[in-house]
């Protein structure tokens, strides 16, 4: 759709840059040769220091896998028996990543809490140990230090860190529905105070190398090297060793204090917490807080508060015991599988299956400066590619040009980059009425307004002027592809790219092939997004295509309860408290009234009567009324510059009245009108699998999560189903059917399911 | 050709003995040198003009604060024109066109070139202009001139470079300036008592002069101390190389080879005649101090840096001025590269490219005087050009020490940024005739990634 804001929950998805937990499928070495020579952990004495190296062979990324952590406790302990050694410094020799965190599949290969709950507990032993070296231990980061590496890195004594921007320090477990089960909800209050932990454990935000010193989370920083006599990469990592090696001589002869002086405001901070009703008001904001977020959906962020309270209450004994067991209970919750399908789904879409085009696209042409233009010129100029953006009025252009400036500025505010590098990325972006230029366009996207007949003019006119080589992409959320391409001379250089707004935030990418669409076409599309950093998903061309034809029933089930009566706030409360991070009626008004009239009547006629529900009369008077939703002032509410609160607009009640449907009251219940919204749209994403527009059922979650907000912890339309079960689907669905018709009935593929349990979409 | 070169000689009114020649001669000139070991005999070439460097001099360079402390810029300039025309015995129109480099502009005086030398007594019909290009706008001074002179416009040209350090521009905040302009417009009581009312506390903090790269805002001590560590340079190193440079400086000093130096009667004060920078130590007092930059394991410092770049940390700072009036040639060449992670390596890029230029090898060269902005940053370039660093066709080895910077540097002389490139070129032909070689090598880094390299021969008897 146009317009779907992620909001909350999904939000916290989207700023996430770096692994955390990378699936580590190679496991087909053996363990012999794994007991002769060590493979993952490696040392080396340099004079009176021990550098102990991590590297794993088999991956990217370093993980606290099994192989890992055994290997480690053989090194340390040779290390704590070397009577030669006085301190030792930990190091990875990956550029790019100490170590991303604990191998998930571990973690998903137990078969009860119990056992995850043991797992949680050796961690612990082991950084316990660390903790207690006699011989103080540096951390020498660079690259990704989160999860169990960050775990790792604060049991040490010191902690120095490249200023590197591939350094960042986290602990984003809680995304994944789990917490820090290695001493992390321990240690972290101690260390950062406990509004800092809970910050840095509740969002699982990544800090960077700056921050985390500011914080108090590394002590010491260095620079990262340019080139010289060795690679930046490589030199980079031996002059952070180097450095480390001077801390561990240091903390030795103790130049280096390990207790640091603490600051004023750290005193009175202190002194404040030492108040038991002070701690106690904290737990309590805090626990608020995130139940206003997260509608007690989640698990994890209450199991967090729950072991540091315990810890910093009780002591460290039952501290240490709470986290394992709290984080051996969140490992099989459904929940977390949720979520970490998610993740692996996410990583899963950042790939290109396609292989590799024959021609990278260097030029990007963009028609239509409008928000989705401008948005899509926002996240590629900053890529190196040289952007036009075309409009065919100043005013239009200027506004599109101001956005791209206004996002960049934002970043350099926020000091993610130097106004120098802003400039020389706006240097890239050439602002245009005219095709100039369109020669040496690799690919146009065109952002033009939702009508066939516009889209086969522009079609027309940038055939005419571009290479041959160029690709067509059309954004558009509704109309089929195949129609687009009709007017076009090389309809295999044809593809839809349909973007989510606001295109810089939301992370999916809808790619959209027909039957002629050329495999290079896509390869260079679904490029050209992973460049945008885009999450991707490559569907199949028909009405609404994937995401949009799954929103139009949820969407007409919307307007028939609003037209029974429901409150838009109270049919909002309805759709968060079921996980959604954003409400029905608030998202109409963010897709905009006229857009959603717009697709419910052409998807009506495309699909007949299934698609009823809601008159669509509602939404054509609310937009002959000027209620087009937020854009507008006015839709379901009334939007005020400035205010965040939002009333409802109080001329729809005219409206609805005059629209007013009698509700039944066998399928009214809060419950009933949450599953009539969800049923709809989980059966017809179903009908999308059977009918194969999409690829696959991984494909098809993590486009209703990232792009229309499906809420996460159900993992998806096909998760949700396997775990809520095909069978009560169908039964809620068949009542439904009673009441409202076919607007119900469940698709093949879902009686398929319903009918044999041991169907199922996820293994 | 060398008629033209003779024309300049006769309107210099100097004994030819007393020129260094840049560039070429004529093949039809006959000499005859006695340094036959060169890959090349001369780097004249026929039907192309020589530039020659008639006279060099300058003004002591003095610590920031100290004798200078009441003059401005235009004063030193034209202290050294002064000199120049006395040393020289040059009519005061003798020149066509006067060049200036300076990197921090006084805003009243800025084309310096030409209030120096409308106060120094140049003909006020002689053009001047001032350039700018960081740490070797003076070169670039030189060689704009050389294109002049090549190009046909000119035949005598002065070419210099001043820096002032005793007082620097240093501004209201932009907010201020903003109300300070607007109360100009304002047209009625009220516009202006709002205006004035609108001033804030944070109005009055100044803005100085940045000391960081503006593409990278970082400064470049840091960015010399993060080379260093690149290159694996170490602090030992770096101190004996400042210490070589001091000690050089201050033998160089005392058996007065300094020759380019003039006296200067400051008004009010007291005749100056020496460089006040010099200041050799031991080992050990330079390993006692610590990082300037990357603290606490940088091993840039005080010490071992050049004193302009680093004035927080020493409070010193020099005042010079450089006059050349010289011929330029083509033997030389710009570079840049990235002004992030190579930033002060011009040297390394500048050499190869002006030696190929030239048709010499490194072993060709008898005298070397590069920048020394950080002993870290020297030795790196050291470093890199005895390594893989440099694509294998342009590599071309190393300066012997023994032929490099044997006066002190800018290290121990000082670095008045916009002044050092005379006065190397300067030095470099002060030390072809002090021993006899044929050719000489300048090369210098510059603010931006910029570099410079230039080679010089030595003007036939």
């Amino acid at each position: 759709m146009a317009g779907a804001r992620a909001l909350g929950v999904l939000s916290r998805f989207t700023s996430r840059r770096y692994a955390l937990f990378i699936g580590n499928n190679f496991r087909t070495f053996s363990m012999a040769p794994a007991l002769l020579a060590r493979t993952h952990v490696n040392y080396e004495v340099k004079g009176d220091v021990a550098v102990v190296r991590i590297n794993d062979p088999s991956s990217k990324v370093n993980t606290l896998s099994v192989q890992m952590q055994r290997e480690m406790t053989e090194v340390m302990n040779e290390v704590w028996a070397n009577n030669a050694v006085q301190s030792a410094v930990l190091i990875s020799s990956k550029p790019g990543c100490f170590i991303a965190g604990a191998d998930i599949n571990m973690i998903q290969a137990c078969n009860s809490p119990e056992e995850v709950t043991t797992l949680s507990q050796e961690g612990q032993k082991m950084f316990e140990r660390i903790e207690n070296s006699p011989k103080p231990v540096v951390a020498a980061i660079n690259g990704s230090c989160l999860g169990g590496g960050l775990e790792f890195a604060i049991a040490c004594q010191y902690r120095v860190a490249t200023k590197s921007k591939k350094t960042v320090l986290g602990t984003p477990e809680v995304m994944l529905g789990l917490l820090p089960g290695a001493g992390g909800t321990q240690r972290l209050p101690k260390m950062l105070g406990l509004p800092s932990a809970f910050d840095m454990m509740l969002t699982g935000r990544n800090i960077r190398a700056d921050k985390a010193k500011k914080m108090g989370l590394v002590d010491q920083l260095v620079d990262p090297l340019g080139p010289g006599l060795k690679s930046p990469e490589e030199r980079t990592i031996d002059y952070l060793e180097e450095v480390a090696i001077e801390c561990a001589r240091g903390i030795v002869s103790k130049k280096i204090p390990l207790r640091k002086e603490k600051g004023r405001m750290q005193k009175i901070q202190d002194h404040i917490m030492s108040y038991g009703f002070v701690r106690n008001q904290i737990y309590k904001t805090v626990h608020g807080k995130v139940m206003k977020q997260s509608k007690g959906l989640y698990p994890a962020p209450l199991k967090i508060i729950e072991s540091v309270k315990t810890g910093v209450e009780q002591g460290p004994d039952a501290g240490y015991l709470a986290e394992s067991q709290n984080f051996g209970e969140l490992a099989k919750t459904s929940e977390s599988a949720a979520l970490i399908g998610l993740y692996h789904g996410q990583v899963a879409c950042k790939k290109n299956r396609f292989g590799t085009p024959q021609k990278e696209v260097k030029t990007l042409a963009i028609l239509g400066a409008g928000l989705m233009g401008a948005g899509i010129a926002q996240v590629t100029v900053d890529k190196g590619v040289h952007t036009v953006l075309k409009d065919t009025a100043v005013a239009g252009l200027a506004r599109g040009e101001q956005q791209v400036y206004k996002g960049l500025n934002d970043k350099t505010r926020k000091k993610n980059i130097t106004s120098f590098q802003r400039d020389s990325i706006l240097s890239n972006l050439t602002g245009q009425l005219d095709y100039r230029g369109f020669e040496n366009a690799d690919m146009v996207i065109e952002a033009v307004f939702e009508d066939i007949n516009i889209k086969h003019a522009v079609l027309k006119e940038v055939e005419a002027v571009v290479s041959p080589h160029c690709i067509f992409a059309s954004n558009t959320s509704a109309l089929p592809i195949k129609d687009i391409a009709a007017a076009s001379k090389r309809p295999d250089k044809v593809i839809g790219m349909h973007y989510f707004s606001p295109v810089d935030k939301m992370q999916l990418l809808e790619i959209i092939s027909t039957d002629q669409t050329s495999k290079d076409t896509i390869a260079s599309a679904v490029a050209v997004g992973l460049k945008q950093g885009k999450v991707i998903i490559v569907v199949g061309d028909g009405p609404g295509f994937y995401t949009t034809r799954c929103l139009a029933p949820m969407l007409a089930e919307a307007v028939r309860v609003l037209q029974e009566g429901v409150d838009p706030k109270k049919l909002d409360g309805l759709t968060t408290s079921f996980g959604f991070p954003v409400g029905a009626a608030t998202l109409a008004d963010e897709v905009g009234i006229d857009v959603a009239a717009h697709v419910a009547e052409d998807l009506g006629k495309a699909f007949g009567s299934r698609f009823g529900g809601g008159n669509v009369e509602v939404l054509k008077t609310m937009v002959d009324l000027g209620f087009k939703g937020r854009k507008s002032g006015k839709g379901c509410y009334v939007y005020q510059p400035g205010l965040k609160t939002k009333e409802v607009n109080p001329d729809i009640g005219d409206i609805l009245e005059k629209y007013r449907i009698t509700p039944n009251p066998a399928v009214s219940s809060d419950s009933d009108v949450q599953y009539r919204l969800v049923s709809r749209f989980v059966n017809e994403a179903v009908m999308c699998l059977q009918e194969g527009i999409l690829n696959g059922p991984l494909e098809g979650d993590i486009g209703a999560v990232f792009g229309l907000g499906f809420p996460p912890c159900l993992g998806g339309p096909f998760r949700f189903v396997d775990s809520f079960g095909a069978d009560k689907l169908v039964e809620k669905m068949r009542r439904f059917e009673a009441v409202y018709g076919n607007h119900f009935t469940p698709c093949q593929l879902l009686l398929d399911h319903a009918n044999d349990s041991s169907k199922k979409f996820h293994k | 050709m060398a008629a033209m070169m003779l024309n300049a000689m006769r309107r210099c009114s100097l004994r030819p003995s007393w020129a260094m020649r840049f560039g070429e001669l004529s093949s039809n000139n006959v000499f005859s040198l006695s340094v036959q070991t060169k890959s090349k005999k001369t780097l004249a070439r026929p039907g192309v003009k020589n530039i020659v460097l008639v006279e060099g001099v300058r003004t002591p360079f003095l610590l920031s604060g100290t004798t200078y402390a009441d003059l401005m810029p235009h004063d030193l300039a034209r202290a050294a024109l002064q000199g120049l025309l006395n040393r020289t015995n040059l009519p005061k129109d003798a020149v066509d066109y006067i060049i200036y480099g300076t990197v921090i502009q006084e805003v009243k005086t800025s084309n310096v070139a030409r209030e120096a030398a409308l106060g120094a007594g140049f003909s006020d019909k002689i053009p001047a202009h001032t350039v700018t290009m960081a740490c070797i706008s003076s070169n670039q001074a030189m060689t704009t001139g050389a294109g002049l002179i090549a190009a046909g416009q000119c035949d005598a040209i002065v070419a210099g470079g001043v820096e002032f350090m005793s007082d620097v521009p240093i501004r209201h905040s932009r907010k201020m300036r903003k109300t300070m302009l607007s109360l100009s417009r304002a047209k009625t009581l009220g516009q202006r008592l709002g205006l004035i009312g609108s001033i804030r506390l944070a109005h009055l903090t100044p803005e100085l002069p940045a000391v960081a790269e503006f593409s990278t805002a970082e400064t470049m001590g840091h960015s010399a101390d993060r080379l260093a560590a690149a290159f694996g340079v170490s602090r030992l190193e770096q101190d004996e190389f400042a210490l070589r440079s001091h000690t050089l400086a201050k033998k160089a000093q005392d058996d007065g080879l300094l020759q380019d130096v003039i006296s200067f009667k400051v008004p009010g004060r007291d005749i100056v005649s020496k460089d006040n920078g010099i200041r050799p130590s031991s080992m050990e007092q330079l390993k006692k101090l610590k990082p300037a930059f990357i603290k606490p394991h940088g091993t840039v410092t005080a010490a071992n840096s050049s004193f302009l770049v680093n004035t927080r940390h020493t409070h010193i700072q020099n005042d010079i001025l450089i006059v050349s009036c010289f011929h330029p040639g083509r033997d030389f060449v710009y570079v840049s590269q990235d002004p992030k992670d190579q930033l002060l390596l011009g040297p390394t890029y500048g050499t190869p490219k002006a030696l190929e230029r030239a048709g010499l090898s490194m072993s060709d060269i008898d005298v070397f005087e590069f920048h020394e902005a950080f002993a870290g940053q020297i030795m790196a370039n050291l470093k890199a050009m005895d390594s893989d660093w440099l694509p294998r066709h342009t590599w071309v080895g190393t300066p012997p020490m023994e032929k490099f910077n044997l006066w002190g540097g800018s290290l121990s002389l000082g670095h008045p940024f916009g002044a050092t490139g005379c006065r190397l070129v300067t030095t470099v032909a002060h030390r072809l005739q002090k021993e006899g070689g044929q050719y000489g090598l300048v090369a210098a880094c510059a603010a931006g990634g910029q570099g410079h390299a230039m080679v010089i021969e030595a003007y036939p008897q």
